[in-house]
C-alpha cells in the first residue's frame, strides 16, 4: 500500500497531455478524468449514493464499476456524513478516494467530516495523515429543482481552511480541473455546474438550449491531462471592466458582453480557493472595473471575498466602486425560479451601470 | 504504514452488498420467509421493549391466502371502514397516475408515485386520530387523500401555480398543511424524523395528549438523523411512532446497501431499546393494527414504536428515473405480498361485501374525479405558463420582517422584471 505522504508514492503528472481529442459534454468528461485516474492509480476509488451499478444519477460515474470492479466503484448507504468519513479514513489509509455527493444540496450532513476533520487533518497531524480526497458534487440551479437541487454553496467551503474549492466551466476544463483535483494532497471540493452538464447556457431560459457540439471547450483529450488549480482562465479579453465568474455564469456573462457590446475583460476563475490573484489584479489594473458575477446567495458569498480583495490590492487603479452581482438572499425557489437567478438583465443593468462615466 | 502481509492469513477482501437480481434476471423469491398470517403475537400496548424479538424478525400480518383477517392483529374494522380504506387507496393510485402523466406532458418539472406502497399511508393515517402529527417523507401522500386534504390544493403545489399554498417556494409533492396535521416536507432525506421526535416530546412535556408518527424510506435509515431520532425517543420515551418504509430500493440502491443483508430495519429497534414491529406493508389491515397498537402505546406514555412496513417499490424512484437499467422488471409481478389494493379488494369479496363491479365502478368514479380536479386545478396554471405567484412572494416568508437587504433586492427584482418586459411581470 502506499503511503501518499511519502514522495515517491506521489503520481509524478506528465505535463504533455496524452491522446486524441473527442467531443465530451461535461459528463463525460468528468467520467473520463476518473477513468484516467483509476487507470493510473490503484489508489484512486470512486464511492456514492448509486454512482456504482447505476453509475449515477446523473451518468457521471456510467461504466467505471464494470471497468475497475467493485472494490473501486461501489454504491454506498444514504449518509453524507458516512460517505465523507469513511473517504477521510481510507485517504487516511493511503487510497485516494472520489466520494460523489449526489446534490451539493445534500452535502450539509457531512460538514463535521469535512470541517473538522478533513480539512484539518494534515495541521493537526503536523502532516502525519492527510485527507487527499476529491468531493465531486453537482451544484447550482436553472432546472427547476427546487430549494434541494438548486443550491450553491461553495462560499461556505471557501471559508474553511485546509480545503480547496474548484468550479469548472467547461469540459475541457472540467477533466483537467478533475484530474488535478484527484491528484492533490489536500481535499478538494470539486463543483460540477448541473446547468451546464449537457451544454452551455447563455442566461435566457425561454431560448433554445445549446450541446457542447460546437463550443470550443467541448473538445476533450481522451488521456491524461491536467489544469493546475488556482490557474483562471481570461475567455475573453477587453480593456473597459473585468468580470470576474466561474461555472454557469462564465457562459452568461459572455453572452451579456456579447449582447451589450460592451468591452469586458471576463476571467473564469476556476478555483476559489486558491484563487488566481495574480490573473484578478493584472486585470483590473488594466480595465480599472470589477463587476463579480456568481449565482449564490449575496451575503458572504464568495463575491465578498473577491470585492474585498480587489479593493485592497486595485483600489489607486478603481474608477468605479467593485460590483456583485448575484443570486437574491432567499432560498432558492421553484417557480419564480428565473427571477432568482442572475441573468441577462440584472447582469446587463449592473454593467451599463459600472460603466456610466466611462 | 506499509505493513508486511502477514503470512498466515488469507488478505482481506472488501464486501460489496449485491442485490439478487438485474434487468433481465429471472427473479425468484422463495428465500423470502413469509409467516403464516395468524403466526404474530400481539403483545400488551406496555410490552417491556427487551420483548420484541420474534416481532422485529417476523412479519405481522392480518389477511391471509384466503382474503380472510386472521390471527391476533385482526383489527376487525367493519365493512363500511374497510370500503373507505380500499377507496382511500383506489383513489391515492389514480392521483398518482394522473400526476406522473401530468409531468409526462410538460406541466410540471417533476413528480414520485406511490403505487405498490399505498396500504403503508392510508392504513396508518386511519389507524391515528386526525389531530395526531405526521412527519412523512415524499412518499405518503396517501395520508393526505385520506385525511381529506383538498385534492386541487396537491395539485396546485404540483403545478406551483397561483392557487398553490405553499406559493411556489416547493418542488412538487413537497406539501404542508398544518390543519391536517401534515409537517412541511423537506428533500433532504430523514431529517423530519428527529423533528418528530421533538413534537412528540413537546407534547408531552406540555402535558397534552397528542401524539406524532413519522415515515422514512429505508435507504434513508443510514442517515445519522435516523440514528439520532431513535436515540432522543428512546432515552425519554417519546409519544411517537417511527416507521420505516423498506420498499426494497433507494433509487438504484437495493435494501442491501443500507444494511438488510445482515438484519431486518425493525430489528434496529432492538439495540436502542424501542418496541420494534416488522409488518407486510401490502396488507392494509396489518399496517392498519400495528399502527393502532402503538399509538395506543403512545398515547398511554409507554413510549416509542419502530415499525418496519415491508414492502415494494412498484415504479420508478421518481419521473427522473427509470428502474428497467438497475432492476428486474420481473420483481413486482413476482412480489410474494402481492398488491395492496387489490388483497383488501379480495378480502372485501371474501366477506360478501364487495364484487369486482362494484370496483370497477369505484376506479372510474376515482379516476373521473381526479380529472375533473385536475381540470380545475390547471384553471390556476401549470408550471412554466406564466401564472406564477405575485413576483414579491419571492421574498416572503425568508424572516418574519424583511430586512433592509432584501427590501433591496426585492425592488430590484421588480424593475427588473418590468425591463425585461416578461407578461408575467405584470402582477
Ligand atoms: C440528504 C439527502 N441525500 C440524498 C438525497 C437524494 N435522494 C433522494 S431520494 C433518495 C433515495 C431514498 O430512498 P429510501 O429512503 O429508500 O426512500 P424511497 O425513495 O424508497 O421511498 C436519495 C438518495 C436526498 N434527497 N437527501
Ligand atoms: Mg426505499
Amino acid at each position: 500500500m502506499n503511503d501518499i505522504t511519502t514522495e515517491e508514492a506521489r503520481i509524478a503528472p506528465t505535463p504533455e497531455r496524452e491522446g486524441d481529442t473527442a467531443r465530451m459534454n461535461m459528463i463525460q468528461a468528468v467520467n473520463s478524468a476518473m477513468d484516467v485516474m483509476m487507470a493510473r492509480d490503484d489508489n484512486v476509488v470512486v464511492m456514492g449514493e448509486d454512482v456504482g451499478y447505476f453509475g449515477g444519477v446523473f451518468r457521471a460515474t456510467a461504466g467505471l464499476q464494470n471497468k475497475y470492479g467493485k472494490q473501486r466503484v461501489f454504491d454506498t448507504p444514504i449518509t453524507e456524513c458516512g460517505i465523507i468519513g469513511v473517504a477521510v479514513g481510507m485517504g487516511a489509509y493511503g487510497l485516494r478516494p472520489v466520494p460523489e455527493i449526489q446534490f451539493a444540496d445534500y452535502i450539509y450532513p457531512a460538514l463535521d467530516q469535512l470541517v473538522s476533520e478533513a480539512a484539518r487533518l494534515r495541521y493537526r497531524s503536523a502532516g502525519e495523515f492527510t485527507a487527499p480526497i476529491t468531493v465531486r458534487s453537482p451544484f447550482g440551479g436553472g432546472i427547476f429543482g427546487g430549494q434541494t437541487h438548486s443550491q450553491s454553496p461553495e462560499s461556505i467551503f471557501a471559508h474553511v481552511s485546509g480545503l480547496k474549492t474548484v468550479i469548472p466551466s467547461t469540459p475541457y476544463d472540467a477533466k483537467g480541473l478533475l484530474i488535478s483535483a484527484i491528484e492533490d494532497n489536500d481535499p478538494v471540493l470539486f463543483f460540477e455546474p448541473k446547468r451546464i452538464y449537457n451544454g452551455p447556457f447563455d442566461g435566457h431560459w425561454d431560448g433554445p438550449s445549446k450541446n457542447w457540439s460546437k463550443h470550443p471547450g467541448g473538445e476533450v483529450p481522451t488521456g491524461y491531462y491536467r489544469i493546475p488549480l488556482g490557474k483562471a482562465n481570461t475567455v475573453r479579453e477587453g480593456q473597459d471592466v473585468t468580470i470576474l465568474a466561474y461555472g454557469t455564469m462564465v457562459h452568461v456573462c459572455q453572452n451579456v458582453v456579447k449582447e451589450t457590446g460592451v468591452d469586458a475583460e471576463i476571467v473564469d476563475l476556476r478555483s476559489i480557493v486558491p484563487v488566481d490573484i495574480e490573473a484578478i489584479e493584472e486585470s483590473v489594473k488594466k480595465t480599472g472595473r470589477c463587476m463579480i458575477v456568481h449565482e449564490a446567495t449575496r451575503t458572504m458569498g464568495f463575491g465578498a471575498e473577491l470585492s474585498a480583495l480587489v479593493q485592497e490590492r486595485c483600489f489607486y487603479h478603481l474608477e468605479a466602486p467593485v460590483t456583485r452581482v448575484t443570486g437574491f438572499d432567499t432560498p432558492y425557489p421553484h417557480s419564480l425560479e428565473w427571477a432568482y437567478f442572475p441573468g441577462p438583465v440584472r447582469i446587463g443593468e449592473a454593467l451599463k451601470n459600472i460603466m456610466k462615466d466611462a | 504504514m506499509a505493513s508486511e502481509q502477514r503470512a498466515n492469513l488469507k488478505p482481506l477482501s472488501l464486501h460489496v452488498p449485491e442485490p439478487k437480481f438485474r434487468p433481465g434476471d429471472e427473479v425468484d423469491f422463495s428465500d423470502i420467509e413469509v409467516p403464516a398470517a395468524d403466526a404474530a403475537k400481539r403483545p400488551d400496548v406496555g410490552a417491556h421493549p427487551d420483548t420484541f424479538h420474534e416481532l422485529s424478525y417476523g412479519l405481522v400480518r392480518v389477511l391471509d391466502e384466503n382474503d380472510r383477517a386472521v390471527g391476533q392483529w385482526n383489527p376487525r374494522l367493519d365493512a363500511d371502514v374497510l370500503r373507505r380504506m380500499l377507496r382511500n387507496m383506489a383513489m391515492t393510485r389514480a392521483f398518482d397516475e394522473r400526476m406522473f402523466r401530468a409531468q409526462r406532458q410538460g406541466k410540471t418539472s417533476f413528480y414520485m408515485k406511490s403505487t405498490g406502497e399505498e396500504a403503508v399511508a392510508v392504513g396508518a393515517a386511519m389507524a391515528l386520530a386526525s389531530d395526531d402529527m405526521c412527519f412523512p417523507s415524499y412518499r405518503q401522500q396517501g395520508i393526505l387523500i385520506t385525511r381529506n386534504y383538498p385534492m386541487i390544493e396537491m395539485m396546485n403545489q404540483i403545478y406551483s401555480n397561483k392557487g398553490d399554498k405553499l406559493q411556489g417556494k416547493q418542488l412538487p409533492i413537497m406539501y404542508s398543511s398544518k390543519e391536517d396535521g401534515f409537517f412541511s416536507i423537506s428533500g433532504n432525506l430523514a431529517t423530519q424524523y428527529p423533528q418528530a421526535v421533538g413534537w412528540a416530546m413537546a407534547s408531552a412535556a406540555k402535558g397534552d395528549t397528542r401524539i406524532a408518527a413519522t415515515w422514512c424510506g429505508e435507504g434513508s435509515t443510514a442517515e445519522g438523523d435516523f440514528h439520532s431520532a431513535c436515540t432522543f425517543a428512546s432515552v425519554y420515551r417519546a409519544p411517537v411512532i417511527l416507521n420505516v418504509v423498506n420498499n426494497q430500493w433507494a433509487i438504484s440502491s437495493f435494501s442491501g446497501f443500507a444494511g438488510a443483508e445482515a438484519t431486518t430495519f425493525a430489528a434496529r429497534a432492538i439495540g436502542y431499546g424501542i418496541a420494534g414491529l416488522r409488518v407486510d406493508g401490502n396488507d392494509a389491515l396489518a399496517v392498519y393494527a400495528a399502527t393502532l397498537w402503538a399509538a395506543e402505546r403512545a398515547r398511554t406514555n409507554q413510549g416509542p414504536t419502530l415499525i418496519e412496513h415491508f414492502t415494494y417499490r412498484a415504479e420508478g424512484h421518481s419521473t427522473s428515473d427509470d428502474p428497467t437499467g438497475y432492476r428486474s422488471a420481473q420483481e413486482y409481478s413476482n412480489w410474494p405480498l402481492g398488491d395492496p389494493v387489490t388483497r383488501l379488494k379480495n378480502h372485501l369479496i371474501a366477506l360478501g361485501e364487495w364484487d369486482e363491479e362494484r370496483q370497477e365502478a369505484m376506479d372510474k368514479e376515482c379516476a373521473d374525479l381526479v380529472r375533473k380536479t385536475q381540470k380545475d386545478a390547471e384553471k390556476n396554471g401549470i408550471l412554466g405558463h406564466g401564472l406564477h405567484q405575485p413576483l414579491d412572494t419571492l421574498f416572503e416568508g425568508v424572516y418574519e420582517e424583511m430586512p433592509w437587504h432584501l427590501r433591496e433586492q426585492q425592488q430590484q427584482m421588480m424593475a427588473e422584471e418590468e425591463a425585461s418586459g416578461r407578461p408575467w411581470a405584470r402582477k
